[in-house]
């Protein structure tokens, strides 16, 4: 392991240096009350620049990442992230504009941000579509508080219950509690759907909103849809669709006329803009029509009187803003260039591709594993070992086992309603030699499960650290340095 | 698993000894093997007023989170602030050590379960 | 097509292997009515030289801060960001990277989070902190949220220059929650204090009082005021800080502060529109167990060598759903690491070097802009790098003539406050030369 920058520090070193100030100095305590300043010594690290840079360069060879190999993680969208979109979203025209400054020095970025949208809203098949949210998370709790400010506005107050699938990501109950919302579970049928029987019991006056995410999180088209659709609308609930499964679907189905009134997008998964290492993101929300009116402000669209691009705050409807300013518009500019680059035909493209890769993984799988719902599937799906109340061996071990085998393990225990689930997303950008490794290092664990289960449970051996013991970080929390 | 027959037991996996007006409540052995090794124990200041079935506390390990509901009403005269530094002692001992409060108890939940229904409930549970 | 590895044959023996005759036989499970019978309207794609100079025209078509000199501030910012920290952002070991569930080979994420973990400690004074949020708005909106439910009370207090738009955010947020937010009134630039009446405020319900300091009006508040008269009631302070000012200035910890949190994109992020930005929030020991999201700690593995992993996360979506305290399950990770390096680049002498640059740069325009016929200083209160200045003169044509000149000069604050009506709030940091400050004065009173 690499020492801590702190641990590296030598007092009085200096990584940055000033220009000289230049306007007559005024002392300190002419300006200041000295019970506002600064008593105790203020720790950071002090080191050269060289010296930053090496720790930091060191820091970063102890991650694995897309640039580094295979990243199949389902339901994150591990794509190639192109090089392009980085040096597009550092042009000053984009990186050095201040959010208060005058709007038509701005033109451009707004243009950009009004095409983001219009270009999501086909995709999606929807109508409008707001790029305030900075997270997929954050774009959910956006649609449910528009769909909530929909029911209120028709003077329905009684509609406080959110259906969620038992297959549903987590956050999508956790954000409809945070928006005051009870959860309803249904749960799942034989092939993974929703259960329709269930649906229509849970269904009724007080319902707000089914959250559904299409294609499932087992990677399956819920191909009853419509019927969803039709008893959530009849009951007078809207339709909320999770669209980080969206790469699946670019060209082929929107989730607009599948019926759904609200989805959101995860730039970040479908549209290659980085995941950064956790963030940011962004999480760009869009609405039928009836919806339009609560969206977040300010609102980004044309104004014909003016002949240019605004950011509309005159909106007595809107559910208020989510965060300041307009969203994470540095990667809103790098899923527009993707988006320029490809065109809506690679759109299409990419998404055929990332559907053929996992059906041909899949094929490859399940020779060694189970497939507790048979597809054909779209994206992504999963597997789960086989005998392990034999082999004593867990996908925890598998996940661990590939480590070794130099590959980032799949996701893993969800969705929750599959034991022991590995849910595995190869995307478009992988080629047919890195699938083929991948199938050998997963049939090569599989022998090693049944031979000698002590080489999973014991992985991974190769890395900088072994596993970590999650029980101590957890009881003794240590969150920081300290001397 | 382990469910002393004086003691009484609620769904929610909570046990209850009764000495006279004194209610001591835990979490059962079910309860701490379900969890796995708990990391952190959240208790209620002394002297609050507590109703059936209210949550008191948390009881936490790396994979869930659990609330602690009360089998009775009544005010808390006692925590075990031992489980603050030790958390581990929910594990060793539940029904002993690993207690987590004392309250002087006004009523107690009608529908509290002895210790062989309790065992059935817990092994549907499963 | 761009990015798409597969030839000719191989899709052919891909397919061969699945079993169909082509890739579109695998969309056969969507029902054919909702099967997109057209191609998507979007434009045709480009090449990556085409793309690249349409998307450098693009970027022209906007005036940049490199293009103007910058005196707004307002809740974003214009530093300098050192060259090295955007050539270690750049690599892509860290950006092409997931959040680091698997720690084994995450060290690099998990070990600079635990180090900017240890910056905003050292930075506010505080405890602990959490691995970054959205954006200092949704920071304040979750400090908010824990202060609710780590006081079980439903009444928030919240100053009125506390930036409008994380009040506003605040206010989207709670709304569903049903809690109470009451509105703290200012006067002289300051929030309302013990000798105009602070105390009718504060009362025993009040889950948290939330201060900024500076505040919007660029004014420091008297925050150890604010946390003696909310701890008599067993609430919280929240402070909400420019972690860029705690170089000099006293941290928010040392002052009585609970929970402080902030946008730490002054440490060097560029403006970018107004995002991504990194909310930062800390708190002390005692709620350690309710801070939201992402937070790293240390730990060993069984061979004892220490290492990093995500903890604390029993409370969090992905395992309590809809019992978690926040629904967020991500965190500005890439910022964050931006903002340790600018840190570790500046060191202490460098922060406060910054930090007294600001102070200084700001009050020399203050002071010459002061001497301008119809220009006044409104406020007394101490000021860090943004100051507001009262105008005989229409704020709008002042503007308009600074921005002819190439100067983007103060928020006008009535777009906020009505009430501010001829009032400008400016902002002078350490990129601004004595010689741009003479002009923004020149220009200012008439003179080109």
């Amino acid at each position: 392991m690499e020492k801590l920058i702190f641990e590296k520090s030598v007092l009085g070193r200096k990584g940055h240096y000033l220009s000289p100030l230049d306007v007559p100095e005024i002392p300190l305590e002419k300006l200041l009350p000295a019970e506002f300043c600064r008593r105790e010594a203020l720790i950071l690290p002090e080191l050269t620049e060289g010296e930053v840079v090496r720790h930091y360069t060191q820091l970063s060879r102890l991650n694995y990442a897309v640039d580094t190999g295979f990243y199949p993680l389902g339901s994150c969208t591990m794509k190639y992230n192109p090089k392009i979109n980085e040096d597009v979203a550092n042009l000053p025209g984009f990186s050095r504009l201040h959010p208060y400054q005058p709007e038509e020095s701005v033109q451009g970025a707004l243009e950009l941000m009004a095409k983001t949208q219009e270009y999501l809203a086909e995709i999606a098949g929807m109508d409008a579509v707001t790029l305030q949210p900075a997270a997929g998370a954050h774009g959910e709790l956006t649609g449910i508080l528009l769909i909530m400010a929909y029911h209120t506005s028709r003077g329905d107050f009684k509609r406080n219950k959110v259906i969620v699938p038992d297959s549903s990501h987590g956050t999508n109950p956790a954000t409809a509690s945070l928006a005051g919302c009870q959860i309803v579970e249904v749960p799942s049928n034989e092939r993974g759907g929703v259960d329709l029987e269930a649906l229509r019991a849970a269904v009724g006056e007080d319902t707000a909103a089914l959250m559904l995410t299409n294609p499932s999180t087992l990677g399956l088209f819920e191909n009853q849809i419509k019927e969803i659709a039709e008893i959530v609308h009849q009951a007078g609930g809207l339709l909320y669709n999770d669209g980080a499964n969206m790469n699946a679907i670019m060209g082929y189905s929107r989730p607009g006329d599948m019926g759904f009134d609200v989805v959101h997008f995860n730039l970040h998964k479908t549209f290659s803009t980085p995941h950064g290492g956790g963030g940011p993101g962004a999480g760009p929300v869009g609405v039928k029509a009836a919806l339009e009116p609560f969206l977040p402000k300010p609102v980004v669209r044309y104004d014909e009187q003016k002949k240019q691009y605004v950011l509309d705050e005159d909106r007595p409807r809107s559910i208020g803003r989510v965060k300041a300013f307009y969203g994470n518009f540095g990667v809103v500019v790098k899923a527009f260039t993707y988006m320029l680059m490809l065109g809506g035909e690679g759109l299409k493209e990419a998404s055929a591709k990332a559907v053929l890769n996992a059906n041909y993984l899949m094929k490859l799988l399940t020779e060694h594993y189970e497939l507790p719902y048979a597809g054909p599937c779209k994206h992504e799906f999963v597997v789960t070992p086989r005998h392990t109340d034999q082999t004593g061996v867990h996908t925890l071990d598998i996940a661990k086992r590939l480590i070794d085998y130099g590959f980032h393990p799949p996701t893993i225990y969800f969705p929750l309603m599959v034991k022991e689930a590995i849910m595995i997303e190869p995307t478009e950008t992988e080629n047919k030699e890195t699938l083929d490794a991948f199938a050998a290092a997963m049939a090569a664990i599989a022998k090693e499960a049944r031979e000698a289960p002590e080489l999973l449970q014991e992985a991974p051996h190769h890395t900088p650290v072994r596993r970590l013991d999650e029980t101590l970080a957890a009881r003794k929390p240590v969150l920081r340095w300290k001397e | 698993m382990n469910y002393p027959e004086e003691l009484s037991y609620t769904r929610e996996h909570e046990w209850i000894r009764v000495e006279g007006k004194k209610g001591i409540i835990g979490i059962t052995d079910y309860a701490q093997d379900s969890l796995g090794d708990v990391v952190f124990v959240e208790l209620p200041e002394v002297g609050r007023k507590l109703k059936i079935g209210e949550v008191f506390g948390v009881v936490e390990s790396v994979k869930a989170v659990s609330d602690i509901y009360s089998p009775c009403s009544g005010v808390v005269r006692a925590v075990n602030e031992k489980l603050l530094d030790h958390p581990e002692i929910l594990n060793q001992d539940p029904y002993g050590e690993g207690w987590l409060i004392e309250v002087e108890m006004e009523e107690l939940d009608s529908e509290l379960l002895s210790s062989i229904e309790y065992a059935d409930f817990a092994a549907g549970e499963e | 097509m761009a990015y798409l590895p597969h030839t000719r044959e191989e899709e052919k023996a891909m397919l061969e292997i699945v079993g169909v005759s082509s890739t579109e036989e695998l969309f056969r499970d969507i029902p054919s009515e909702f099967r997109l019978d057209r191609p998507l309207r979007l434009p045709e794609g480009l090449s990556e030289k085409a793309a690249w100079e349409k998307m450098q025209d693009w970027a022209g078509k906007n005036k940049h801060a490199g293009e103007y000199l910058c005196f707004r501030g307002a809740g974003a910012y214009e530093h300098y960001q050192p060259r090295a920290v955007n050539h270690l952002l750049s690599r892509g070991d860290f950006y092409t990277a997931y959040t680091p569930y698997q720690p084994e080979i995450s060290q690099g994420t998990l070990q600079a989070i635990f180090e900017y973990q240890t910056c905003i400690c050292e930075l506010t004074g505080m405890d602990v902190a959490n691995a970054s949020h959205y954006d200092g708005a949704t920071a304040l909106t979750e400090a908010a949220l824990m202060a609710l439910d780590a006081t079980r009370r439903n009444k928030i207090a919240v100053s009125s220059l506390v930036h409008p738009e994380y009040r506003e955010t605040m206010g989207t947020y709670l709304r569903g929650r049903g809690a109470e937010i009451i509105t703290l009134p200012y006067e002289n630039g300051l929030t309302v204090g013990m000798e105009s009446g602070l105390e009718q405020y504060i009362t025993d319900d009040l889950a948290a009082v939330i201060i900024q300091s500076p505040n919007f009006l660029g004014s420091i508040e008297d925050l150890k005021m604010f946390a003696d008269a909310i701890h008599g009631k067993e609430g919280l302070l929240v402070a909400c800080v420019d972690p860029l000012s705690l170089g000099i200035l006293e941290s928010p910890g040392q002052l009585g502060a609970d929970i402080v949190v902030g946008d730490g994109q002054s440490l060097g992020l560029p403006l970018s529109f107004g995002g991504p930005y990194l909310g930062f929030m800390a708190s002390k020991e005692k709620y350690v167990r309710r801070l939201p999201g992402r937070i790293v700690g240390k730990t060993v593995d069984k061979t004892g060598r220490e290492g990093y992993v995500l903890t604390l996360q029993a409370r969090e979506q992905h395992i309590r759903r809809e019992r978690a305290g926040s629904n967020i399950c991500s965190n500005q990770a890439l910022c964050a690491l931006a903002a340790t390096i600018y840190l570790a680049l500046l060191g202490p002498e460098g922060l406060a070097e910054v930090g007294r640059q600001c102070l200084q740069k700001s009050h020399y325009t203050q002071q010459r802009l002061a001497v301008l016929p119809g220009v006044s200083v409104p406020f007394t209160a101490p000021f860090f790098k943004e100051f507001v200045v009262k105008t005989t003169e229409d704020t709008t044509s002042i503007n308009q003539r600074l921005w002819e000149a190439g100067i983007l000069g103060g928020l006008e604050l009535s777009r906020f406050y009505p009430e501010l009506e001829n009032h400008l709030l400016l902002c002078v940091t350490e990129m601004r030369s004595r010689e741009e400050i003479e002009l923004l004065v020149r220009v200012w009173g008439g003179d080109r």
